[in-house]
This record gives structure tokens, C-alpha cells and sequence, in this order.
């Protein structure tokens, strides 16, 4: 379907239609002051050629470095045909398809997405996604109070593991609503929550968020977890990357309730890296929080003639229905990620995803016992991680991971500057994109920059 | 439309009132409210003990395209609410009068401007212009 826009002439017969004289005249009613004129630091445009050109150098700068960097988005083989058939014009719309008659495809397509996300899960509902793991988490909290309101806290309880950036997005989002988050203590020689913290819990809290795996790639022990903050009375959400959901337990299994809400970052799932985005959040949730759920959820329902067809249904508490009355304000649909996703999981298969799974654990192994083999390398935290995990270096982290930059290696993420009392601790990652030739690549330079100083 | 039940008072907002025998008043929306509406997918429904101010949000109903205001007709305190809503809201469509009544509240103190029912049926009538 062509979107084209208006000409001139068409813009003016609209205006004399409805008497305004100049396009500035229907924003009239707005304070002077509160109309913004320029965009400051926002260049003037550029023609395309130009951001052609601009963009291509933009893109050299990145080079094609050796990427060992997790901390919460994946380089993960994306089989060409994902965007092959992404970016055909059927699919290739960030548009949310409201009307039903004319976007049966895409209403498909996030309906077979939110079936694999609940499949993943094990949850009851998932919605067609929201912008990025971070805020599907903010989202997931303000959810929590609405569906918990015999809880009267505001307080929300963070297992150690969760990633730090998702945990000031939903500051930034629900703070302002009038949500405190806490975090739960680590437990030193294991790297995840300390259990015995639990029992000094104050106030019971409206929700307890558990990151599985955590942000240092450990395994938390959900189930223990779960079962408390459940007995608190606390609604619990699982916050999972879902290329791990083929090989560890789904949240709607943790504890003897199973996880309430869970939700991520779907980036893994056929998403590049990017440089950093755009990505996409997912969320799922359990059948009697489905009315509290943000954004929406396409539906699968018979028309007149008993013929199948798909809807965006559970919509009342959309903006574009009630704004006063919606669940979020920010909850776009990440359509075209979601199709990149959707085809990428369908194309792998739940058996290919665990395949994905097992091979980066195995390469993350390799990478872990090829480093440590390097004098003063030493592996942190003991226990179960996945695909992920943390490393003592014998230096500071930040001079040593800008000279494997020199090498073309992007080395892992520095732990020292948001967790200084882990001492010069780096995140490494390793995902079946890795051979054992990048992995001895690695370990050299380290070696060398080490022997070096 | 149904015959309105003729011990009920009613709003211009489509509530219904009944005044109960213990001095409690029983709430819920019209016929013509739910008729409005279309089916019923969900009710919000207040807390037990919670406190209402006359004209502002007391429940929430939701169809299939609106979420809709229920507006406390009178201050009070909630005494108990419908709590077969949560799984049946379409009971309203159902049986609005009946097993469809939303709360039931001790009123506070001051009076509130309600309609007799056959002033309730003019007033529709001028709606339907």
C-alpha cells in the first residue's frame, strides 16, 4: 500500500476546506511558549546523497571487529533469507496495522509471533511487543501494581542480576509514578541474589524482578525466589533472554506458581546488532493479568461467513481508544523487528533455537578456558551461567580492552565502572558465530597485553 | 426498551440507585448504558472499605472498542462489590437491574440529584433525537 503524501496544492484546498489560512493556524490553541521553531542540535537536512555518504562513513568506523560483547544484546548468526523476506514490501512497514480489513498479513505474522513468545514462555498471552527489553521491564512493573492493588506497596524488589540500564530506564519510566526500586544484595562466590537476604526483607514489595540468566550470565535459583515473593504477596517478573528459553526452564514454570510476567529484549531473536538498536521488547503474562497488559494483542476470530481472520483485539485501554484511560503511553509495536523475529524463529525451529543455545554455551566454555589458561585470568563467580560470564584480570580493564580494540577485538564489557567492588572484572560472551580460530585470536592478544605491562 | 424498575433512582450518567432496607445504596449502570455499550468484557471494580467522592471514577467498564467511567453518584464508603464481575462482567449486559449491580456503598451525609424513573425515561427520550 503506497503512502504518499500531500501536494501543495491538495494542502491548501484541505486548509480553505476548513477555513485556516497557513498549516501553523490548527496548532492556534497551543501557548506561543510552548511552540518549539528550531530543533536544537538537530542539523539542518541533508540531501540523500549526502546521508548516503555520511552514513557509509559512519559505518566503516565500525570496521568488522571480533565481537565478545554480551551484556544483554547477542551476535547471533542471522540467516540471510530473515531479512530476504523481512524487508519484502508485504512485510516491510513499522506501521501498526489497526485496520484489519486491509493488514491481514501483519496481523498474522504478530499473531504467530506472540504464539512462539507464549511458547517460549509458557505463559498465557503475549502481546505484539513493545520498544526494547528496558521498558518492556518499566512496563512490566506499572503492570504489576495495576494488577496487584491489594498490595498497597509501590516498592519493587530487583534480584542483583538485572541488568543496571534496564533498571534506571524503569526508574526513569515509573519513578516518576511513584515506584521505588530496590535491589537484592549478590552473593559473592556465587553471582547471584543472596538468599539469606530475603529474610531481612522489610516491607513486602508489589513485584520482585528476576533476571534469568542475570546480567553476569550466572543462573539465579528462580524457584526459591519465586516461592517467597509470592508468600510476600508480591506479583513476580521474569526478565529472560529467549534464546535461552529453548534450553532453561520457561518463567510460567519457576516456583510453584510459575513467574507472573515475563519479559526481554527480543534483539537475539534475527535482530543485528546494529550499533545498538532498533530493537524490541517482548512480554508475556499470565491469563488473569491479560486485562493489564500494555499494547496490544492481535487476535485470531471468524468472520461473517465462518471465514478465519486476525484483529488487534483487547484494545480498550489503547491511546488511540482511550488516552486517559490507556495502560501505556509508550508501547509501540516494533513491527518490522517482531516479522524479523518471527521468521527467524520459525525458519530455526525450537529445536535450531536450542541448537543456537547449546552451541554458545559450548563456544563460551572454549572462550572461558582458553582465558583462564592466561596467567592472573581467573573466572569470578562459580556455578551454572549461560553463554555469558564474568573475569578477574590482573589489570584495569579499560586500558586492556582499548588495545584489543587496536587488535579488532571488542573484548567484553567493563564491569568496573558500574560494579567497582568486583574489582577489574569484564564480561566476556561468546555465540556460535565464534570459532575456535577467533577464540585462539583472542586469547593471544590478552595474553600478549598482559605479558606486555 | 425495558420497564424500569420503579424502586430505583437513577443519574444522568446512567447509574442506578436502590436504596436498601440497612440504609446502604446499591449501584449499578442502566439498560441503556449496557445496551450502549455492546458486551461487556471487563469491570474494574473498586476496594471494600475504599472511599468515593460523588462525580469521580468509581469503576471501569471495558467492551470489546471502550473503556467507559462509572462515576460515584453520591460519596460514601464501598461496602461490597460484585465480585462475580471479575469473571462474568457480561452479567451486566444480562441482567443489569439484577445480578449486574456494580457496588453497594454506606452513603455519606449529603443529597444528590437523582430521577424518578418515568424522569429517567424522558430524559432517554430526548436522547434519542
Amino acid at each position: 500500500m503506497p503512502f504518499i503524501p500531500h501536494t501543495d496544492d491538495e494542502v491548501q484546498q484541505m486548509l480553505q476546506t476548513i477555513g485556516a489560512n497557513r498549516i501553523a493556524d490548527l496548532f492556534d490553541e497551543i501557548p506561543k511558549e510552548l511552540l518549539i521553531d528550531d530543533l536544537r542540535g538537530v542539523p539542518d537536512a541533508l540531501s540523500e546523497m549526502e546521508i548516503t555518504r555520511l552514513m557509509r562513513e559512519r559505518a566503516a568506523r565500525d570496521g568488522s571487529p571480533l565481537c565478545f560483547i554480551g551484556a544483554g544484546a547477542y551476535e547471533h548468526h542471522i540467516p540471510s533469507v530473515v531479512w530476504d523476506i523481512t524487508t519484502r514490501g508485504e512485510f516491510y512497514s513499522a506501521y501498526t496495522p489497526y485496520q484489519a480489513e486491509a493488514s491481514q498479513g501483519t496481523l498474522q505474522t504478530i499473531y504467530e509471533f506472540q504464539s512462539m513468545i507464549t511458547s517460549l514462555t509458557g505463559l498465557y498471552a503475549s502481546n505484539a511487543s513493545l520498544y526494547d527489553g528496558a521498558s518492556a521491564l518499566a512496563e512490566a512493573a506499572l503492570m504489576a501494581v495495576r494488577s496487584n492493588r491489594r498490595n498497597k506497596s509501590r516498592r519493587v524488589l530487583l534480584a542483583s542480576g538485572v541488568n543496571r540500564t534496564y533498571r534506571k530506564v524503569a526508574e526513569a519510566i515509573a519513578g516518576s509514578q511513584g515506584l521505588t526500586f530496590d535491589e537484592l544484595p549478590l552473593e559473592q562466590a556465587t553471582g547471584v541474589s543472596d538468599l539469606n537476604a530475603l529474610s531481612a526483607e522489610g516491607d513486602a514489595p508489589v513485584a520482585v524482578v528476576i533476571q534469568q540468566p542475570t546480567f553476569f550470565g550466572t543462573l539465579e535459583r528462580i524457584d526459591e525466589i519465586t516461592n517467597w515473593a509470592h508468600a510476600q504477596g508480591a506479583l513476580v517478573i521474569a526478565v529472560v533472554n529467549p534464546t535461552s528459553l529453548s534450553l532453561l526452564k520457561a518463567p510460567a514454570q519457576w516456583g510453584e506458581q510459575g513467574a507472573d510476567i515475563a519479559c526481554g529484549e527480543g534483539q537475539p531473536l534475527g535482530v543485528p546488532l546494529s550499533s545498538g538498536g532498533p530493537y524490541f521488547g517482548f512480554m508475556a503474562c499470565a491469563e488473569k493479568l491479560v486485562r493489564q497488559m500494555p499494547g496490544r494483542i492481535v487476535g485470531r476470530t471468524t468472520d461473517l461467513d465462518g471465514k478465519p481472520g486476525f484483529t488487534l483485539t483487547l484494545q480498550a485501554r489503547e491511546q488511540h481508544i482511550r488516552r486517559s484511560k490507556a495502560t501505556s503511553n509508550i508501547c509501540t509495536n516494533q513491527g518490522l523487528m517482531v516479522t524479523a523475529a518471527t521468521i527467524y524463529m520459525s525458519l530455526l525451529g525450537h529445536g535450531g533455537l536450542q541448537q543456537v543455545a547449546l552451541r554458545s554455551e559450548e563456544r563460551t566454555r572454549a572462550l572461558l578456558q582458553r582465558l583462564t589458561a592466561i596467567d592472573g585470568v581467573t573466572l569470578v563467580f562459580s556455578g551454572a551461567h549461560f553463554h555469558e560470564a564474568v573475569l578477574q584480570l590482573p589489570q584495569a580493564v579499560a586500558p586492556l580492552l582499548d588495545k584489543l580494540a587496536a587488535d579488532g577485538i571488542l573484548g567484553g564489557y567493563d564491569l568496573s565502572v558500574e560494579y567497582p567492588e568486583l574489582g577489574n572484572a569484564l564480561l566476556v560472551c561468546a555465540t556460535e558465530t565464534k570459532t575456535d580460530a577467533d577464540l585462539d585470536a583472542y586469547a593471544t592478544a590478552l595474553g600478549r597485553h598482559l605479558a606486555n605491562d | 426498551m425495558n420497564e424500569l424498575p420503579g424502586d430505583l433512582r437513577f443519574t444522568a450518567e446512567h447509574e442506578w440507585l436502590r436504596q436498601e432496607e440497612d440504609g446502604s445504596v446499591t449501584i449499578g449502570i442502566t439498560d441503556h448504558a449496557q445496551a450502549a455499550l455492546g458486551d461487556l468484557v471487563y469491570v474494574e471494580l473498586p476496594e471494600v472499605d475504599q472511599e468515593l467522592e460523588s462525580g469521580n471514577e468509581m469503576a471501569v467498564v471495558e467492551s470489546v472498542k471502550a473503556a467507559s467511567d462509572v462515576y460515584a453518584p453520591m460519596s460514601g464508603v464501598v461496602l461490597a462489590v460484585n465480585e462475580v464481575l471479575a469473571d462474568d462482567p457480561e452479567k451486566i449486559n444480562a441482567d443489569p437491574y439484577g445480578d449486574g449491580w456494580i457496588v453497594r456503598i454506606q452513603p455519606g451525609d449529603e443529597s444528590v440529584d437523582t430521577m424518578s424513573p418515568d424522569e429517567y425515561q424522558e430524559f432517554l427520550d430526548t436522547l434519542d433525537d
